[in-house]
C-alpha cells in the first residue's frame, strides 16, 4: 500500500504537533508509528519512510524500532483486532481454551484478518486486568470474563456489523485504525462515557464501607 | 478494631463521574496542591522522605531519596517520568487507578514536579488500554483547564507541561531506564547503572522515573501530613498499598490495605478460594517474585516479611491458584512470556528464557527426565545476577520456587508420561454454575 500524497499532506500536521510535544524530536518515533499504523492500519514501508522523514532519521533507524514493539504490525490485522491474553493466570482460567476455540472458529491464522477483512486475532500479554480472568482486548478495550462461547459471540457480531461495546471502556468499540490516532495522542470523544470500575475493580472498597474502615482515624480519605 | 481495608486511592471510585475534575474537587482533590505550592520543594521532598513511602511499581525503592537524589541547582532541566507501562502478570492497579481517578495521579506529579524543580513531565502509559488512555488525556486537559497545569500554576510561578505519551507493546519498557531509552524513541532496552536516572535520565539530565500508585499517594501525604501516612503499615514499610487479588478467588478485585496485611486477611474478606478447593500457590508481588503455597497465608505482606520468607512483595499482585492448576503448565506459560519479552539485549536472559521453556515444554509433555530439573536450576543460575537490568532475575523466579516447592510434581509428569491435570477444570466457566 501506498501513503498518498493527499494522506501525507493530512499527516504532516498532526506530525508536527507530535514533535512539538518533546523537548527533542526523537521521542515523538512511537507517536509517529501509531500515526502512520492510524492511516494504513499498519506500518508500511511508505509509513517508515514517512516517519524517518519527520525526524531526519534513516529507515533503518525506524525499522530497527519498528520491530521491537509488538503493537506495530508490518501486514494489514482485522478492522477490529482481537487480543486473547494467555498469560498464566488468563490461560489457566480459561484464556488458552478461548484461543483455541477462536482459532477453530475463525479459521485463519494468527494476526491474519478474516476473508472480509473484518477480525484478526493474536495471543496478548498480561493486560493489567487480572482481576477479570479471562480477558479477551478489542482494539485494545476491555472484555472481561470471557467465555469460549462469548468470545464467538463476540467476532461473530463484530463481522456481521453489530454494534459491541466493551465491558469495561468506552462506548462505542472504534476501529483499528481509529485507535491509532488515539495512541498517537489525538483522543476522541469518548472520554466521559463508558464504564469506569466493575465489581472486582470496588471489591475492596464495598468491603471495608461494610466494616466501616477508613485509612485516617477521621474518615474519609482526605485526598 | 483497626482497619484491615483503608481505601484512600480507591475511595471514590464507585462514583459514576469519579475521573471527572469536577468530581475529585468535591471529593477533597486539588486541596494539597495549593499547600504544596506554598511550602518550600526541599521541605516536600522531606515529607515524602518522612512518609516513609517506598516505590509502588514493585522495586520498593523510598520514593523521597529518589527525589532527593536530584542535583538541584546544576542549570540543567529535570523531567518526572510516571511509569505508567503496568505489565507485570499479575498486576492489575494501576489501570484501575488510572481509569477511575486519574486527577489523583495528576495532582500527585505536580507536586512532584514542583519538589524536584520539574517543568516538564511525562506518563508514559503501555498502549493497550485505549480508555485508560482517554481518560489520563481527558483529565490533563481539564487540569490544563483548571490552570493546576501550564503557566504560573495557581500563582505560584511554577510552571509544568504534561504530556500523555503511549508505549507502544514491551514489557521491558517498564524498567527504569528502558523507559526511559522508549521515550527517547528507540528500542526500549535498559541501560547501565550507574549512572541513575537522577543524575542522567531523559535526555541525560537529572530525572524522577516514579510509578502510578506512589505518585497518587503523595497528595495524601502532603495533605494529611507525613505522620498519618506513617502511622499505616509496619515499621519499615509504611502506609496503604493496592492488593490485587485475582484467580482462583470468590471476589477478586483491588483491596487497598496497609502495608503487613497478610493473604488470609485479604481472602477472608474476598471470600476465599473458590467454593470447592483449596489454596495451592499464588504470587506475592506479580509472576516475577518467588511463588509461595498454603504455607505462606499469614506471612506479613511488607517489603520486610516477603522478603524473609523468600520472595518479594514486588506490586502487590497475589495471583491466586487453587488445587486444579498444574505448577508445570504455570510456569511454562509464565517462562513463554519471559522469553516473548525478554528484550534481547543480554545474552544470559535471552538465551537463557529460550531454554528454560524447551526444557519445560518437554517436562509438560512427560518427555523430560529428571536431571531436566537440575539442568533448569543451573541455567536459572547462569541468568541469576548476569544481566543489564532484573529482567533476568525476576524471570528465574518462577522456576526455581517451582521446583523448590513442587519438584514432586514435576517428577510425576515424566512418570505419567503427560500432565495429570484437566485444564478444563481450572476455568472460570468451569465453575459457573458453582458461581
Amino acid at each position: 500500500m501506498a501513503l498518498s500524497e493527499e494522506a501525507r499532506a493530512r499527516l504532516a500536521p498532526q506530525a508536527a504537533e507530535i514533535i512539538g510535544r518533546y523537548p527533542r524530536a526523537r521521542s515523538a518515533l512511537l507517536p509517529l508509528l501509531h500515526l502512520v499504523q492510524s492511516e494504513e492500519g499498519y506500518v508500511s514501508q511508505d509509513g517508515i519512510e514517512f516517519c524517518a522523514e519527520q525526524l531526519g532519521l534513516s529507515e533503518a533507524d525506524v525499522t530497527g524500532v519498528v520491530s521491537f514493539y509488538t503493537m506495530y504490525k508490518r501486514k494489514p490485522v482485522g478492522e477490529y483486532h482481537v487480543g486473547v491474553c494467555t498469560n498464566t493466570l488468563c490461560a489457566v482460567m480459561g484464556g488458552d481454551a478461548i484461543f483455541a476455540d477462536l482459532k477453530e472458529h475463525l479459521g485463519v491464522g494468527v494476526d491474519e484478518p478474516t476473508p472480509d477483512g473484518k477480525v484478526s486475532y493474536e495471543h496478548v500479554e498480561c493486560n493489567a486486568a487480572c482481576d477479570y480472568a479471562p480477558v479477551v482486548m478489542v482494539n485494545w478495550e476491555f472484555f472481561d470474563n470471557m467465555t469460549p462461547a462469548k468470545a464467538r459471540d463476540l467476532v461473530d457480531s463484530l463481522r456481521a456489523g453489530r454494534d459491541v461495546a466493551p465491558s469495561r471502556g468506552a462506548p462505542r468499540l472504534c476501529t483499528w485504525k481509529q485507535a491509532g490516532q488515539i495512541l498517537a495522542g489525538f483522543p476522541d470523544e469518548q472520554a466521559a462515557g463508558g464504564h469506569t470500575a466493575g465489581e472486582p475493580t470496588l471489591a475492596g472498597l464495598r468491603a471495608a464501607r461494610e466494616h466501616g474502615w477508613t485509612p485516617t482515624p477521621q474518615g474519609g480519605a482526605g485526598a | 478494631m483497626s482497619s484491615i481495608l483503608t481505601p484512600a486511592l480507591t475511595a471514590d471510585w464507585d462514583q459514576p463521574t469519579s475521573f471527572e475534575l469536577a468530581t475529585y474537587r468535591r471529593n477533597g482533590g486539588y486541596r494539597a496542591l495549593p499547600k504544596a505550592l506554598a511550602t518550600p520543594p526541599d521541605t516536600i521532598i522531606q515529607m515524602v522522605k518522612d512518609s516513609g513511602l517506598r516505590g509502588r511499581g514493585g522495586a520498593g525503592f523510598p520514593t523521597g531519596n529518589k527525589w532527593g537524589f536530584i542535583p538541584q541547582g546544576d542549570g540543567k532541566p529535570h523531567y518526572l517520568v510516571v511509569n505508567a507501562d503496568e505489565s507485570e502478570p499479575g498486576t492489575c492497579k494501576d489501570i484501575p487507578l488510572m481509569l477511575a481517578n486519574p486527577q489523583a495521579l495528576i495532582e500527585g506529579a505536580i507536586i512532584a514536579a514542583y519538589a524536584i524543580r520539574a517543568s516538564k513531565a511525562f506518563i508514559y502509559v503501555r498502549g493497550e488500554v485505549l480508555h485508560v488512555i482517554r481518560r489520563l488525556h481527558h483529565a490533563v486537559a481539564q487540569a490544563y483547564e483548571a490552570g493546576y497545569l501550564g503557566e504560573n500554576i495557581m500563582g505560584s510561578g511554577f510552571d509544568l507541561d504534561l504530556v500523555v505519551h503511549a508505549g507502544a507493546g514491551a514489557y521491558e519498557c517498564g524498567e527504569e531506564t528502558a523507559l526511559l531509552e522508549s521515550l527517547e524513541g528507540y528500542r526500549g532496552q535498559p541501560r547501565l547503572k550507574p549512572p541513575f536516572p537522577a543524575i542522567a535520565g531523559l535526555y541525560a539530565c537529572p530525572t524522577v522515573v516514579n510509578n502510578v500508585e506512589s505518585i497518587a499517594s503523595v497528595p495524601f501525604i502532603v495533605l494529611n501530613g507525613a505522620g498519618e501516612f506513617a502511622a499505616l503499615g509496619t515499621e519499615r514499610s509504611k502506609g496503604f498499598g493496592i492488593f490485587s487479588l485475582s484467580g482462583h478467588v470468590t471476589r477478586p478485585g483491588q483491596y487497598e490495605a496497609p502495608l503487613g496485611v497478610t493473604l488470609r486477611e485479604l481472602l477472608d474478606l474476598a471470600g476465599g478460594v473458590r467454593a470447592g478447593h483449596r489454596l495451592k500457590f499464588w504470587t506475592p508481588g506479580g509472576s516475577s517474585t518467588p511463588i509461595f503455597t498454603d504455607e505462606h497465608l499469614d506471612v506479613p505482606l511488607d517489603f520486610e516479611g516477603v522478603g524473609a520468607a523468600g520472595s518479594m512483595l514486588g506490586t502487590r499482585a497475589l495471583q491466586i491458584f487453587d488445587d486444579t492448576t498444574c505448577i508445570v503448565r504455570a510456569t511454562l506459560r509464565w517462562m513463554e512470556f519471559y522469553q516473548h519479552e525478554s528484550c534481547g539485549k543480554c545474552t544470559p536472559c535471552r538465551e537463557g528464557t529460550y531454554w528454560i521453556v524447551q526444557l519445560l515444554e518437554q517436562l509438560e509433555q512427560g518427555q523430560g527426565s529428571d536431571a531436566d530439573l537440575d539442568k533448569l536450576l543451573d541455567i536459572c543460575d547462569n541468568i541469576l545476577g548476569r544481566a543489564f537490568c532484573p529482567f533476568g532475575d525476576g524471570a528465574i523466579s518462577p522456576v526455581v520456587s517451582a521446583i523448590k516447592y513442587f519438584r514432586d510434581e514435576f517428577i510425576e509428569h515424566r512418570k505419567r508420561g503427560g500432565c495429570p491435570f484437566d485444564p478444563a477444570a481450572s476455568t472460570l466457566f468451569a465453575t459457573e454454575t458453582v458461581r
